[in-house]
C-alpha cells in the first residue's frame, strides 16, 4: 500500500483500468410505477388518431384546442427580456411578487398584511408550496397529522408521504349525488381529535369541481373554530373558478373573518398560464409581527437544502403584471375570459348529453365548478373510451373542461353517451 | 456576511463573500449571450409555458450530458478528431434529469441515494460548501469527511486523502468537487485524478461529482470536466450533478442537471423512473426558462462559440485577478508564501488568513470574508487589489500565524 499512499504527480500515459468488471450499483432498483395524471398525456400524444382528445391534464387550452400565452404574460415579457440580472433571488424569493400574491388571497387591505403577520415565502407552485408546509408542519409539529380529502389531487398523497407526515382522510365527495357529502364532512371535523390539521381546497376542487356553498364554509369554519383545528388551504385555481378572484377567495376570507390562523399554498401556473415557471407562494397567518418573522425563517431554513431559492423569472412576470395597474387589469379580463369559455363548455356538453336522450343526470356537470368534472364514469368505461373512440382522461372519470372545445364537444358527449347509455 | 457588508456604510468597503462572479466595474453579469438568448425566446410566439414533464426539457437534459461526459475523440498524430459521442452516452446508460441547481440537483441525488443504496454513509472532503452537509443530513445519510485541504502547503493533502479513501468501508458515497474546489480552490492533478479513480474503483467507492465551475475554473470547459470523463471512460458507475449558475451567469434561474451513469440501459431507465417518484412531491416538474436559455445557446453553433468566448472571459479575468494580487503582495514584501494564490483554481482561494487576521481586515478596511479566509477572487478588480494588499500586509504583522 504504500506505494499508493502518496498522489504523486507523474507523466506518462496510465492505462484506464476499467471498471467493467462491476455489477451495478442499482441493479436492484424497482421501476416505478407511472404518474397517472402525466401518464395519460403520454398515452395521448402516442395516439395516431386525428380525433383524438385530450381531457386529461389540467392545462387550460383555447377553443382551438392550442396551449395560451396570455397576452398580459407576453407583454411582461417582453419587458423584461435582457433586462434584468440573474443573481439570485434571496431565500424567501421574490418580495414584490410575495407582497403582490398575499394582496390576491388575503385582500388588498387586509389587516394582517397592514400588520406584517404573514409569514410568506415565495414556492415552486402549488407542489412546491404545499411540500415546504408539509416539511414545516413535520417539523414544528411532529406529532400531527394531515386530514385530506376524498378524492384530491394524487400528489397531495405524495406530497405529505414524503415529508413523513401521517395521512388521515376525510370525507367529501358524494358518488350518489356527484355533490358534497356535506353531513360525513361535518362529523369527519367533529370527530377528529382537537387541534387537527386539514387539507382544504380553497376553490374549485380537483378533481370533483364539487364545492362547498358559502353558507357551508361558514358552517365548516365555525366547526373548525370550536376543535380548535388548523385549516390549510390549496389555491391551485383562484379566478379559475367563477372568473373572479375575489370571489374565489371567500372561503379564505371567511375563514380569516372568523380569525382562523390559516395557511394557505397560492400558484400560478393555471390562472396566469406559467405552468412551467414553477411560481407560486406558501403563506402562514401569525399571531404578530414577531412570530411571522420567526416563521419566515424557518420556512427558508427549510428550502435551503432543497433548491436555496427559487428561480426568478416567473416571479418577475408576476411582478411585472400585478404592479402595473393597466397590466393587471388585462390580466383579470382574460382570467374571466378563460373560466366564461371553461362555463360554457360546460353548458354545452351537458346540453349536447341531454339531447342525445342519456338516461343518467348531468346536471353536476354545471353545477361543478372550475377546470374539471368528475363525470361519475367507471375506469371501465374511461377505458373504452381511449380504446373506442381515442378519448384520454384520467382513470378516475375526471374530465378536464379546459381540454374541451365548441370543436370536439359533439364528439365528446356522443362518445359519454355510447359508453354510458347501456349502465 | 453579506448582513454585514450590506450595513457597511464606508465608501472603500469590499464584499469578498458571496461566490458570484463580478465584473471589472464591480458589477454583476449577464452574458450577452444569455441576453440574446432570452430576446429569441421572448420573441419566439410559437413557444407556450406548458409544465415539462418531471424530468424537465429533453434537449437540456440530451445537451447537458454531452457538455459534461464531451464527445469521443481520437488523436492521430497531431490532430484531433471527434468520433462521436461519450461512450456512456452512445451506449445510452446514463440518465440526465433536470432539476434546480446546485442544492436542488445534490438534494435529489442524495434522496436517491439515501432511498435506493446500499450504503448510507457519504464521505465528504473537509472542508467543502457549506451546504453539503445540510443536504445529506436532511435527506438521513451519514455523514464523514476525507483529508483534502493540507493547510501547511495551502495544497492537497497527498498523503491524507488516499489513506481515507484506502480505509473507507467498500461501497461508500464520495463527494468530489469535479474542478474549482469550494471553499479551497485546491484541487487534484490529471495525474492525481487517475490515482484517485483507480483508488475508488478498486476499494468499490460510488464517486458522487458536484461541478459547479465547468469552464468557469480555467476557461476551458473540456479541462474543467477531466475528472469526471475519467471516470465515465472507465465503465464503471457514478453521480454527476452539473450547475450552469456560474459558467452561464443563470444564477437566479436555478438551471442544473444531475446525471446517473449506470451499468447498462435498462438499469438507467429504472433509475430514472425513481428520480421522478422523489421530484414530483417536492416540485412536480422543474422551472423552463434557464433550461430553455441554455438549450437555445447550446443548440446554436454562433451562440455556443459565443458563450465559450465569454467564458474565457470570465475565467481569465479571475486568473488575472490572482497574478495582480500575487504580485501586489510580492511587491509590498508581505511575509509569507503567496504561490498558492496563482496555484489554487477557480473563483475562490483559501487565502490562509486565520479568523483574527480576517476580523481585523474586517473592521479596519472593511473587507468582508467568511473567517475561513476564503476570497471570491471574482470579487475583485484592479482597482481594489491595492486596498486588499494593504489590509492583508497590515492584518499579518499584526496577527502572524
Amino acid at each position: 500500500m504504500a506505494s499508493r499512499a502518496i498522489l504523486q504527480s507523474r507523466q506518462g500515459i496510465s492505462v484506464i483500468s476499467g471498471a467493467r468488471w462491476m455489477s451495478s450499483w442499482w441493479k436492484n432498483v424497482e421501476p416505478a410505477p407511472k404518474d397517472p395524471i402525466l401518464g395519460v398525456t403520454e398515452a395521448f400524444l402516442a395516439d395516431p388518431s386525428p380525433n383524438k382528445v385530450n381531457v386529461g391534464v389540467g392545462a387550460y387550452r383555447d377553443d382551438n384546442g392550442k396551449p395560451v400565452v396570455l397576452a398580459c404574460v407576453r407583454e411582461a415579457e417582453r419587458r423584461i427580456a435582457g433586462n434584468m440580472k440573474m443573481e439570485y433571488l434571496p431565500m424567501g424569493g421574490s418580495v414584490k411578487m410575495v407582497e403582490e400574491t398575499l394582496k390576491l388571497a388575503y385582500g388588498e387591505n387586509s389587516d394582517l398584511l397592514k400588520d406584517k403577520r404573514i409569514a410568506a415565502v415565495q414556492a415552486l407552485s402549488g407542489t412546491g408550496a404545499c411540500r415546504l408546509f408539509a416539511d414545516y408542519q413535520k417539523r414544528f409539529k411532529p406529532e400531527s397529522q394531515i386530514y385530506i380529502p376524498v378524492p384530491t389531487w394524487a400528489n397531495h398523497h405524495n406530497i405529505w408521504r414524503d415529508a413523513q407526515v401521517p395521512q388521515r382522510t376525510f370525507h367529501y365527495y358524494h358518488p350518489a349525488t356527484r355533490g358534497l357529502d356535506f353531513a360525513s364532512l361535518m362529523d369527519d371535523i367533529k370527530n377528529a381529535p382537537n387541534g387537527s390539521f386539514f387539507l382544504l381546497h380553497a376553490c374549485a376542487h380537483n378533481p370533483t369541481g364539487v364545492d362547498p356553498s358559502e353558507e357551508q364554509w361558514r358552517e365548516i369554519s365555525h366547526q373548525f373554530k370550536v376543535k380548535g383545528h388548523f385549516a390549510f388551504f390549496d389555491m391551485a385555481y383562484q379566478g379559475f373558478a367563477s372568473g373572479d378572484p375575489e370571489r374565489d377567495a371567500k372561503a379564505i376570507r371567511i375563514f380569516l373573518e372568523d380569525g382562523h390562523l390559516i395557511g394557505c399554498a397560492q400558484s400560478y401556473a393555471k390562472n396566469m398560464g406559467l405552468y412551467g415557471q414553477r411560481v407560486g407562494c406558501l403563506s402562514v397567518v401569525c399571531e404578530d409581527e414577531k412570530q411571522a418573522v420567526a416563521v419566515k425563517s424557518q420556512l427558508q431554513q427549510l428550502a435551503r437544502p432543497m433548491y436555496s431559492n427559487p428561480p426568478v423569472h416567473g416571479a418577475l412576470i408576476v411582478s411585472t403584471i400585478l404592479g402595473d395597474p393597466e397590466l393587471k387589469n388585462l390580466w383579470l379580463k382574460e382570467v374571466k375570459m378563460m373560466a366564461d369559455r371553461i362555463i360554457g363548455m360546460r353548458i354545452a356538453l351537458r346540453e349536447n348529453l341531454e339531447k342525445l336522450g342519456s338516461p343518467l343526470s348531468w346536471e353536476h356537470i354545471t353545477n361543478q365548478i372550475g377546470m374539471f368534472c368528475y363525470s361519475g364514469m367507471t375506469p371501465e368505461q374511461v377505458d373504452r373510451l381511449a380504446s373506442n373512440f381515442h378519448i384520454y382522461m384520467t382513470r378516475n372519470g375526471r374530465i378536464s373542461m379546459a381540454g374541451v372545445t365548441t370543436g370536439n364537444v359533439g364528439y365528446l358527449a356522443n362518445a359519454i353517451h355510447e359508453v354510458t347509455k347501456s349502465v | 456576511v453579506n448582513i454585514a457588508y450590506n450595513n457597511d456604510n464606508s465608501p472603500v468597503k469590499l464584499n469578498l463573500g458571496m461566490g458570484v462572479y463580478r465584473t471589472e466595474e464591480g458589477k454583476p453579469l449577464v452574458l450577452n449571450v444569455v441576453r440574446r438568448a432570452e430576446q429569441l425566446l421572448a420573441n419566439d410566439l410559437i413557444r407556450v409555458k406548458e409544465y415539462l414533464s418531471i424530468t424537465g426539457l429533453t434537449d437540456f437534459n440530451k445537451m447537458s450530458a454531452t457538455l459534461i461526459f464531451g464527445e469521443k475523440r481520437y488523436k492521430y498524430h497531431k490532430s484531433t478528431f471527434i468520433v462521436g459521442n461519450s461512450p456512456v452516452i452512445k451506449e445510452n446508460r446514463v440518465t440526465t434529469v433536470q432539476c434546480l441547481s446546485g442544492s436542488g440537483l445534490l438534494r435529489v441525488g442524495a434522496e436517491f441515494l439515501a432511498r435506493h443504496y446500499e450504503q448510507k454513509t457519504i464521505y465528504i472532503p473537509q472542508p467543502t460548501y457549506g451546504l453539503h452537509p445540510v443536504i445529506f443530513s436532511t435527506v438521513g445519510l451519514s455523514m464523514k469527511t476525507y483529508r483534502y485541504y493540507d493547510p501547511t502547503g495551502h495544497a492537497l493533502n497527498i498523503q491524507g486523502l488516499p489513506e481515507d479513501l484506502d480505509s473507507a468501508p467498500s461501497g461508500s458515497i464520495f463527494l468530489l468537487h469535479a474542478c474549482a474546489h469550494n471553499p479551497t480552490g485546491v484541487g487534484p492533478t490529471a495525474e492525481h485524478w487517475e490515482q484517485i479513480r483507480l483508488l475508488i474503483r478498486s476499494k468499490r467507492l460510488l464517486p458522487f461529482f458536484d461541478s459547479a465551475y465547468q469552464g468557469y475554473a480555467t476557461g476551458s470547459l473540456d479541462a474543467d470536466a477531466v475528472s469526471v470523463r475519467m471516470f465515465a471512460a472507465d465503465g464503471g458507475e457514478s453521480v454527476v450533478a452539473q450547475s450552469y449558475s456560474k459558467n452561464m451567469g443563470l444564477y437566479g434561474e436555478r438551471v442544473g442537471a444531475i446525471s446517473f451513469v449506470c451499468k447498462t440501459t435498462n438499469v438507467a431507465r429504472r433509475v430514472e423512473s425513481q428520480l421522478k417518484l422523489i421530484i414530483r412531491p417536492m416540485y412536480s416538474n422543474p422551472p423552463i426558462h434557464g433550461a430553455s436559455i441554455v438549450a437555445a445557446i447550446l443548440s446554436d453553433r454562433t451562440l455556443y462559440n459565443e458563450w465559450i468566448i465569454e467564458l474565457k472571459a470570465m475565467a481569465d479575468r479571475i486568473i488575472s485577478m490572482r497574478q495582480q494580487l500575487f504580485d501586489a503582495l510580492h511587491a509590498r514584501g508581505t511575509p509569507g508564501n503567496w504561490s498558492h494564490i496563482l496555484k489554487h483554481v477557480g473563483m475562490f482561494t483559501y487565502s490562509g488568513l486565520n479568523p483574527k487576521q480576517v476580523g481585523s481586515m474586517t473592521k479596519e478596511y472593511h473587507i468582508y470574508m467568511p473567517e475561513d479566509g476564503r476570497i471570491n477572487m471574482a470579487g475583485l478588480c484592479a482597482k481594489t487589489i491595492p486596498h486588499l494588499t494593504d489590509a492583508i500586509h497590515v492584518a499579518v504583522a499584526k496577527f502572524s500565524n
